[in-house]
């Protein structure tokens, strides 16, 4: 779960880690109430759960109130990759000399924590670890102990930060790590550490993502999760409980478990298809998880067919069977054409049920989805 | 032979009274699995279709002799019961349990590193030794015993491969399933060293998918210590990145990493043939034989 910039800054405002006055806004009145009491330069920035908003003009720095007002109006209400920026922060500008990175993230090869620092902050910190990764300062932690202090100097020192610096950023190191484990964070990052002219050092910018697995201790900051869905298809997914991606082509997918229904995303595209979804049921054979799922995939307009692929494993293939009838049976027309193949515990009583006038039988993977592939272009030609 | 688990292996069910436990102990006694006892906090002296219950999995491994637990325990209480059974001399604890806080997994990891015990998952369907044992939720009835190891980060995408399999009268040796986490116990690298060490095992095959590392430490690995043939299959090549894909580990960041053409290219250098169906894969194995 992503928490917004200012959410974040607010934790770690409350840590002790400076951050730059900064007011949130909702509307062009309130961004021009929060520009007169912080002053100029003042940076608005939308706060909308994407990267790279600089460059995608969700972030606006303005000298006077006529400025912020026009460039409040532009950002707010704005789609930004898909998403409705609805909130800016209005924030004061730092006039700056140096930027750096600082960040905690799990590194999952080693299994444990990893803190890291760089002193090519202010970009991105994925391709500075791709071109460059002699650049940033790795130290790994142990769980148990947590990060020593002395990890936080060494992380410090050999990023190169300057000796003047030195002190304060790895207690900004030290203090992330503390609210990485706190917060069960899955990463935290200040990406820029900013050294102002005035030599302050302050969190220009941050990053918190929460381990979704472990917000159940954590109701504080389950509350603080948005509406963060960029289709009402998604939303929809989410309401029902399933695992689901939305991609561009046109063969809708329901299967279950992830690796599974991966590798019949993959099979689409190998006979030529593209695949319209990820669609992960999970376990259980309910009928209404089955109606649920077509009800997902029918409504998505850009599918012209559907496969069905269920490999039943303690789950019983005629109890899946009874689902997709019943499910399909609710339809007065069926939207969309459907190829069910059922594998494993019950299959072949499950084949034998599944009402033929309904949907298409394929008894392999393979034929399933060469079926659906073939039925999807028909509908588009 | 087998790895990890045969007829010999004695099973403690951690979190057997809930409705999983309950059901997959029913199941895993019906496969002929020794399932001998069963570990919940306060229903000791209970039990569970025969199966013995005590409070905590020491006392089990005491009275029943169990040398392998399976752990059905909610997210919230697992990393605690994973801790339980790795305090005891068991010699296998199998995580089923699917959505344990990344952070507490770090921490098993840390003590994994100090213990003899081996853990398998979490968030796996679990192992099974054909005819001898089965540990989780896997299906028993598609397997079937042979001479061909498998090993998969994925539950459904397993069954998958061995019916194509079985369907041509191809047996296992052990099928494994490591889980789909970031921070697993058993690695790739850890089953391969075993099927290369299984003189019965003839052939191996391994599915990977999309995310990390490990399929790319495992082909290297098969490049320079194995003798037995491996096939591959790796799932998400459709994936995009930066999307979640169902598992938790089962993404590819947006710097490129994880992907699976990096997988499938590791694979091809070691040797090792990636199918691009299930079926191929079949055929790679099938060719080996």
């Amino acid at each position: 779960m992503k928490l917004h910039e200012y959410q974040a800054k607010g934790i770690f405002a409350e840590a002790g880690i400076p951050i730059p006055d900064s007011k949130l806004a909702g509307s062009v009145d309130e961004v021009v109430e929060a520009v007169e009491s912080i002053g100029f330069p003042a940076a608005i920035k939308a706060q909308v759960h994407v990267g790279g908003r600089g460059k995608a003009g969700g972030i606006a720095i303005v000298s006077d109130v006529e400025e912020a007002r026009e460039e409040a109006d532009r950002i707010l209400g704005m789609d930004l990759k898909g998403y409705t920026v609805n909130q800016v922060l209005v924030e004061q500008g730092v006039d700056f000399v140096d930027e750096y990175y600082v960040g905690v993230t799990m590194d999952r090869g080693e299994g444990k924590p990893v803190a890291m620092v760089s002193t090519k902050g202010g970009v991105n910190i994925e391709e500075v670890a791709a071109e460059d990764p002699d650049a940033i300062a790795q130290e790994h932690i142990d769980p148990a102990f947590g990060l020593h202090p002395y990890q936080a100097r060494k992380a410090v020192y050999d990023a190169g930060v300057p000796a003047e610096y030195a002190r304060e950023v790895s207690s900004i190191l030290s203090t992330l790590y503390e609210l990485y484990v706190d917060n069960d964070a899955a990463d935290i990052e200040i990406n820029p550490v900013m050294i102002t002219a005035d030599d302050d050092v302050i969190a220009a910018d941050a990053v918190m993502n929460i381990d979704e697995d472990a917000l159940f201790r954590h109701p504080d900051l389950a509350e603080m999760e948005e509406d963060s869905y960029q289709s009402d298809l998604e939303r929809k997914a989410g309401e029902y409980g399933f695992d689901y991606v939305r991609l561009s082509g046109n063969v809708g997918i329901i299967g279950n478990g992830a690796g599974l229904v991966m590798t019949t995303l993959d099979l689409v595209d190998y006979y030529g298809g593209e695949p319209a979804n990820f669609l992960d049921i999970g376990g259980g054979a309910k009928a209404e998880r089955v109606t649920n799922a077509l009800d997902m995939v029918f409504s998505d307009e850009n599918v012209d067919a559907v496969v069905f692929n269920i490999f039943g494993g303690i789950t019983r293939g005629d109890e899946v069977a009874k689902g997709i009838n019943e499910a399909l049976e609710s339809f007065d027309e069926i939207p969309k054409k459907v190829v069910v193949r059922l594998a494993g515990t019950n299959a072949k009583e499950g084949m034998e049920i599944l009402n033929t006038d309904l949907v298409e039988v394929e008894e392999t993977l393979e034929e399933a989805v060469q079926r659906a592939v073939k039925n999807a272009k028909e509908v588009s030609q | 032979m087998s790895i990890f688990v045969d007829d010999d292996t004695r099973v403690v069910v951690q979190g057997i009274t809930g409705g999983e436990g309950k059901f997959h102990t029913q199941q895993m006694l019906e496969y002929g699995t020794n399932v001998v006892a069963g570990a919940v906090p306060g229903k000791g002296g209970q039990n569970v279709d025969g199966v013995p219950v005590y409070d905590t999995v020491d006392e089990a491994v005491e009275a029943e002799d169990a040398t392998a637990s399976v752990v059905f325990v909610p997210p919230a209480f697992a990393g605690d019961a994973i801790f339980e059974a790795l305090d005891t001399d068991l010699d296998l604890v199998v995580a089923i349990t699917e959505g344990i806080p990344t952070q507490d997994m770090a921490k098993v990891n840390k003590r994994l590193s100090e213990v003899d015990t081996r853990l398998l998952g979490p968030n796996c369907p679990g192992i099974i030794t054909p005819g001898e044992a089965k540990l989780g939720i896997l299906p028993g009835n598609i397997f079937e015993s042979g001479n061909v190891g498998l090993v998969s980060r994925s539950g459904t995408l397993t069954y998958q491969v061995v019916s194509n399999l079985t369907d041509r009268g191809i047996g296992q040796t052990t099928a494994i399933g490591i889980g789909g986490d970031p921070i697993i116990g058993t690695s790739f690298i850890d089953a391969l060293e075993a099927f290369e060490a299984d003189t019965e095992t003839d052939a191996v095959v391994m599915c990977g998918e999309i995310g990390g590392e490990d399929e790319e430490q495992a082909a290297k690995f098969i490049a320079e210590y194995m003798d037995t043939p491996v096939a591959g299959f790796i799932a998400g090549r459709t994936a995009p990145p930066g999307k979640r894909m169902g598992h938790a580990g089962a993404i590819v960041s947006g710097s490129g990493t994880g992907t699976a053409d990096s997988k499938i290219d590791a694979l091809n250098d070691a040797g090792v043939p990636v199918g691009d169906t299930p079926e191929e894969v079949a055929d790679a194995i099938e060719d080996f034989l």
